[in-house]
């Protein structure tokens, strides 16, 4: 399949290593990936915000850049979750009926990386290599408004070499959030707190998600803490393999 | 502006939490509570295999009330006048305490008993009341302390949520003279109840709020865990039942729906261990005369926003309360409304205009548990973000808005995001910036602007030394 990737604005700036995994997968598994360089934002931060002026901007140019893809593929569930959930009553609410036609089109063939591998092309075993005791934080994107169910965590119970231990009370929302983190500091680092204290109870050496901005929450708190439990995404977990280990 | 004060937040909400978070006996208060109710709510949910089909028909019912509710109110009167009882139009807070001190007066009386209800503390009844002479007595357990510890509610159905056992004791040996008290909840009870059963046999009117009131047979239904409410509903010789003109239910059938959503929402129970059903008065039984004032106070401009009208549906059974990770850390008071949680995060910004409430619609990550759980179905993200853009409009059409620096930096960032050659100008410009900041590959301080609040606790990931699109380029 012709995979076009987005990479998302946050990826692409700051956490490139998990869009070159996601390219490495895909190409591993005999998938075609183009990356089209006009792509930015989904607008998640704006609409999120409020600012829905901008992100309808970003709406319309995500539409425009991915229009005639095959598929498009993005690690991170939040902002597969923002295309999928909110642009339609954006589009809608813009009045502009070429602009909600278009993104009907877009939508249904816009995944999370997990949720592609598993639930369209029905794989769970990659052929990865991790020798490594991970826990998984499933992000509040990925449980409740995008449903992905338990596709990472299939990905990862296939991967050769992972200990896999459970988190403890794993559904709760880590404090990202969004400008939320910062907008209200004090209790998005209460519930980081939180957090890191079911994490650090695992002993696991690695916590993966699918999504980077959850993780950079995760991750800041415990590097701040020189803890030594390091945040990885499941998309470079599953890229690495015994001859190329993780990049 | 009195008309709303018991909603309007002093000041914003993260000021507020900030204060709060600190407070290590409510947070622990406050996450055994949640903890435990949460646990209960999941058993007796799991137990239906039809609870999403009554989520939808609860939300079903609703709705169908919310787009036709002039015509369903007008019946409503009608329904509750055949019955013998009487009906009260208010359209704010004042005009409401105005109809139910003229009532109390018009009986002679100087004190009344009341059965707990968020709405009359929402029209700040109890105040209203003492203003004109008359003793109002919480016959609610919870509302009973936090009455006599002077506090307001921090949980919409567990007022006093935010205070623990010995806490309690310690307040009932100083305002009510009793010595000897030990800290078990038996003990506690015992003397709440000596105290209130002497204000039941006395009282000559009660107040109450409603679950629900039933258009089509002007039946009004009142849950509740002890028994106190029903002695209120009962004993007193004049009820008046101060009710939110969104508590209305088309008919009585879809009562059936309701008392199966409320009890394992709220308490995580099967059924409530006390549902009251009356509907007008009955000669020789019960109250003599029944007045039910309907009330406004801002709900009709909620049901004209078409997104924000779904908040019309709740049942205040607080269940979003519970699983919410922001309310169990800040506890109700942050939230300075007596609509705390979630629900309060959409529902006071929408009675009192955004712009008496701004931070609010903000007093969330978006996890989406409180939509979860919800038994009407009421999106509460989707509604936060909703108000979120009506904030910043409100805000941009200000000078001082316009340019604040939220506004001018998501604005320069849309407009970077809207090109690409932009962006990766952008990518490049920021890389230089943030050089003198980056140690070992991570930004362990910024020194102003948003960004600093995210390093106070937590280090940051810089910008990367090669972003994923300059290496895309490279290998192609
Ligand atoms: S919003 Fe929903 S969950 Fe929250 S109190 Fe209302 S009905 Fe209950």
């Amino acid at each position: 399949m012709k995979v076009s990737l987005f990479i998302t604005c946050f990826n692409d700036t700051i956490f490139p290593e998990t869009g070159r995994a996601t390219v490495r997968l895909l190409e591993r598994l005999g998938h075609e990936v183009d990356f089209p360089l006009e792509q930015t934002c989904c607008g998640q931060m704006h609409f999120n915000t409020g600012y829905q002026e901008e992100a309808l901007v970003l709406a319309r140019r995500f539409v425009k850049v991915f229009g005639g893809a095959e598929a498009v593929v993005a690690p991170s569930v939040s902002c597969v979750g923002l295309v999928r959930d909110s642009y339609l009553p954006l589009a809608e609410e813009s009045g502009d009926a070429e602009l909600v036609a278009a993104v009907r089109a877009v939508v249904p063939r816009v995944y999370e990386l997990s949720e592609f591998l598993v639930k369209v092309l029905g794989v769970e075993d990659v052929g990865a290599y991790y020798p490594h005791r991970v826990t998984y934080h499933p992000t509040c994107h990925s449980l409740r408004a995008m449903r992905l169910g338990d596709a990472p965590l299939r990905l990862l119970r296939a991967v050769r070499g992972l200990e896999l231990v459970e988190l403890p009370e794993a559904t709760e929302c880590c404090g990202f959030g969004g400008t939320f983190a910062v907008k209200n500091a004090d209790t998005s680092v209460a519930m980081l707190g939180d957090k890191v204290r079911s994490v650090l109870t695992t002993r696991a050496e690695v916590c993966s998600a699918v999504d980077n901005s959850c993780l950079m929450q995760i991750g800041g708190g415990l590097h701040r803490m020189r803890a030594g439990v390091r945040t990885v995404h499941l998309a470079e977990i599953l890229a690495s393999t015994e001859e190329e280990p993780a990049l | 502006m009195s008309a709303h004060g018991s909603m309007i937040p002093r000041v914003p909400f993260e000021e507020a939490a900030r204060v709060a978070i600190e407070d290590t006996q409510l947070r622990r208060n406050l996450g055994k509570a949640t903890t435990t109710i949460r646990a209960k709510r999941l058993a007796v949910v799991n137990e239906l295999s039809d609870w999403e089909a009554l989520r939808t028909a609860g939300a079903a019912i609703k709705d169908r009330m919310l787009a036709r509710m002039d015509e369903y109110l007008l019946q409503l009167e009608e329904s509750v006048v055949r019955a013998g009882g009487k009906v009260h139009w208010a359209s704010d807070a004042d005009e409401a305490n105005r109809i139910i001190v003229e009532l109390v007066r018009q009986r002679g009386a100087t004190e009344v008993v009341k059965v707990k209800s968020i709405t009359t503390d929402e029209i700040r009844l109890n105040e209203a009341l003492s203003n004109a002479g008359i003793n109002a007595t919480e016959s609610d357990l919870a509302e009973f302390i936090i009455q006599l510890a002077g506090e307001a509610s921090s949980h919409i159905l567990v007022p006093a949520i935010h205070k623990n056992r010995s806490e309690i004791r310690e307040l009932f040996m100083r305002k009510l003279g009793v010595t000897n008290l030990s800290d078990q909840p038996a003990a506690l009870a015992e003397v709440a109840r000596t105290f209130l059963r002497e204000r039941f046999l006395t009282a000559d009117v009660a107040v109450s709020g409603a679950n629900f009131g039933i258009a089509e047979t002007g039946s009004v239904c009142v849950v509740e865990s002890e028994g106190n409410g029903r002695m209120c509903l009962t004993l007193p010789k004049v009820l008046i039942s101060v009710m939110g003109i969104e508590k209305m239910l088309p008919t009585w059938q879809d009562l059936e729906v309701f008392l199966q959503l409320l009890p394992r929402s709220s308490t995580g129970e099967r059924m409530n261990p006390y549902t009251n059903l009356w509907t007008g008065v009955t000669p020789g039984d019960g109250p003599e005369e029944f007045h039910l004032v309907l009330l406004d106070n801002g709900r009709t401009n909620v049901l004209a926003d078409e997104v924000g009208r779904q908040t019309l549906r709740c049942i205040r059974c607080s269940a979003c309360l519970n699983v919410c990770p922001v309310y169990s850390r800040t506890g109700g008071h942050s939230y300075q409304s007596v609509y705390p949680g979630p629900i309060g995060a959409i529902l006071t910004p929408q009675l009192v205009g955004v712009e008496n409430a701004p931070s609010l619609p903000y007093a969330s990550s978006l996890c989406g548990a409180c939509y979860e759980v919800c038994p009407v179905k009421i999106n509460i993200p989707e509604v936060l973000v909703h108000l979120r853009g009506k904030v910043v409009r409100e805000k941009r059409s200000r000078l001082r808005g316009r340019y604040s620096p939220e506004s001018l930096g998501l604005r320069a960032l849309g407009w970077t995001f809207s090109d690409a050659s932009r962006y990766e100008r952008a990518q490049r410009t920021g890389r230089r910036a943030q050089k003198p900041l980056v140690n070992n590959g991570w930004i362990e301080r910024v020194p102003g602007g948003a960004l600093s609040g995210w390093t106070g606790a937590r280090d940051l990931r810089p910008i990367a030394q090669q972003t994923f699109r300059e290496w895309w380029k490279e290998r192609k």
